[in-house]
């Protein structure tokens, strides 16, 4: 039923209601004391050296997309825990190949060290 | 609890757009108190972490604002809604405005669906646990955009890092849910918690230990707790994601974080340790427990998880992010895989399928 979520919707709404109503009210009480060096990047009390939004490592990538793969296989996972009763035999032994797929996967890429930080 | 509200507000009037608007008032005020008694929580949450983990350290913790220091928390939040709002010169500001926002409305909107006691819950959908785990990957985007924003080298490495942590660990809290579902047969939390009632152990936690024990250990990770919290890391990254935000906008980041514990918790609380029930046989060994309110039990159950998490933190030194990795990797996952097929066996042998 979407009248179900209609609390849900509300429920957002007062969240971001009540974090941004907090933050504007507290505009009006607080001290602005504000002057150049305070306002830099702290950076251990030096001067920021170069620029902030670095090159980082390819493995965030990786794992980015490892993640992706994984999610979805939950997400598919999900719908066939929950009617597990009613579908029988034959979608058990189903879900169970198409883990058992997942799990070459699995293997392949711990083969790739994509796991593997160093 | 409806029901009283419609009489008190009264005439049930037979116009469909008054329902709606008496509809809507009586959402707004179960909202209300929702959100005041959490936060309450949440406050009191810091106050109990300070005095568990002072006693576990041989420290006293706060004793000086109100009897024993009961106040603390209120005088932490004035001080902090009143301090100055620093913003650094060259952030990116509509993105470090909003990402606290985010944060903080995303962990607190998990509370509607919460089933607290039998009947009480603000929105009773049938995909309840999937909506917490979408309110969590929400989260990590308020953590992504402060980093991003900042316009410093901690913040941007802190973020980095909590991204891929949160999304690594979410695979295996969700894979570990998986065998909880296969046992309820529902996401709806309050039909899990009524199936775990039906159920002879009580609790989904003897037979699903395994996935509980993933399940913990992922949840400390997705709420950047101590062992996991190399996001904010003090000795490497000085606050991690939050190093910029001061002021009240630092305070949505802590509400935020402890929120989500609380609802870490009590997801524990309710899929693995039966929620506002407790177990058939030890009603039947001591009746008069039956007498107790749901909501003491849930609230038992839930502060037993929060003490866990500050035992842990007091007791375990940090991991090292390569270590993280691979213990989400490659230990819960299989893990996870492991119990679903285990579990899934089980049920199948129990229901006559194989």
């Amino acid at each position: 039923m979407p009248s179900d979520y209609l609390p849900i919707l509300m429920f957002m709404m007062v969240a971001t209601a009540f974090g941004m109503g907090a933050l504007i009210l507290g505009e009006i009480f607080r001290i602005k004391r504000s002057y150049p060096e305070k306002l830099m990047p702290y950076e251990s009390g030096n001067p920021p050296v170069g620029e902030p939004r670095m090159r980082f490592s390819v493995k965030f990538y990786i794992i980015a997309m490892l993640f992706v793969v994984f999610d979805v296989e939950a997400v598919f996972l999900y719908p066939w825990a929950i009617v597990f009763d009613k579908i029988g035999f034959y979608a058990f032994i189903e879900m169970i190949i198409f883990i058992v797929i997942l799990f070459v996967g699995y293997i392949y890429a711990w083969k790739k060290e994509a796991f593997t930080w160093d | 609890m409806n029901d009283i509200l419609q009489s008190f507000i009264g005439l049930g009037s037979s116009n469909p757009m008054i329902k709606m608007g008496i509809d809507v008032v009586i959402i707004l005020v179960k909202i209300a108190i929702v959100v005041a008694i959490a936060l309450l929580h949440v406050a009191y949450a810091t106050y109990f972490e300070r005095k568990v983990m002072a006693r576990m350290q041989v420290r006293i913790g706060p004793t000086e604002v109100g009897p024993i220091g009961l106040f603390q928390p209120f005088a932490d939040g004035i001080k902090l809604f009143f301090k100055e709002d620093i913003i650094p010169a060259n952030a990116d500001k509509p993105i470090f405005y909003l990402s606290p926002v985010i944060f903080f409305a995303a962990a607190l909107t998990s509370l509607a669906v919460l089933p607290f006691f039998k009947g009480f819950v603000i929105a009773d959908i049938n995909v309840g646990l999937l909506f917490l785990f979408a309110m969590s990957s929400i989260g990590a985007y308020g953590i992504v955009m402060s980093g991003w924003s900042s316009d410093s080298k901690f913040a941007f490495l802190g973020g980095l890092r909590s991204a891929s942590q949160v999304i690594s660990y979410e695979i295996a809290m969700g894979l570990s849910l998986v065998g909880v579902m296969i046992m309820a047969g529902s996401l709806n939390l309050s039909d899990i918690v009524t199936a775990q009632h039906r159920y002879p152990t009580g609790m989904f936690v003897i037979p699903q230990f395994l996935g509980f024990f993933v399940f913990i250990i992922a949840a400390l990770a997705e709420t950047n707790r101590l062992p996991f919290d190399l996001p904010e890391a003090e000795s490497e990254l000085v606050a991690g994601y939050f190093t910029e935000y001061s002021g009240f906008r630092f305070a949505m980041f802590f509400l935020g974080e402890y929120t989500g514990m609380l609802i870490m918790s009590s997801i524990v609380s309710l899929c693995f340790l039966g929620g506002w029930t407790i177990p058939r046989f030890v009603t039947d060994i001591l009746p008069f427990l039956s007498y107790v309110p749901g909501i003491i039990w849930f609230l038992m159950k839930v502060y037993a998880v929060m003490f866990f998490y500050y035992w842990v933190r007091s007791t375990f030194p940090r991991y090292r992010y390569d270590q993280l990795m691979s213990i989400g990797w490659k230990l819960l996952i299989p893990l996870a895989l492991f119990n679903i097929v285990i579990t899934g066996i089980a049920k199948a042998f129990a229901k006559g399928l194989l």
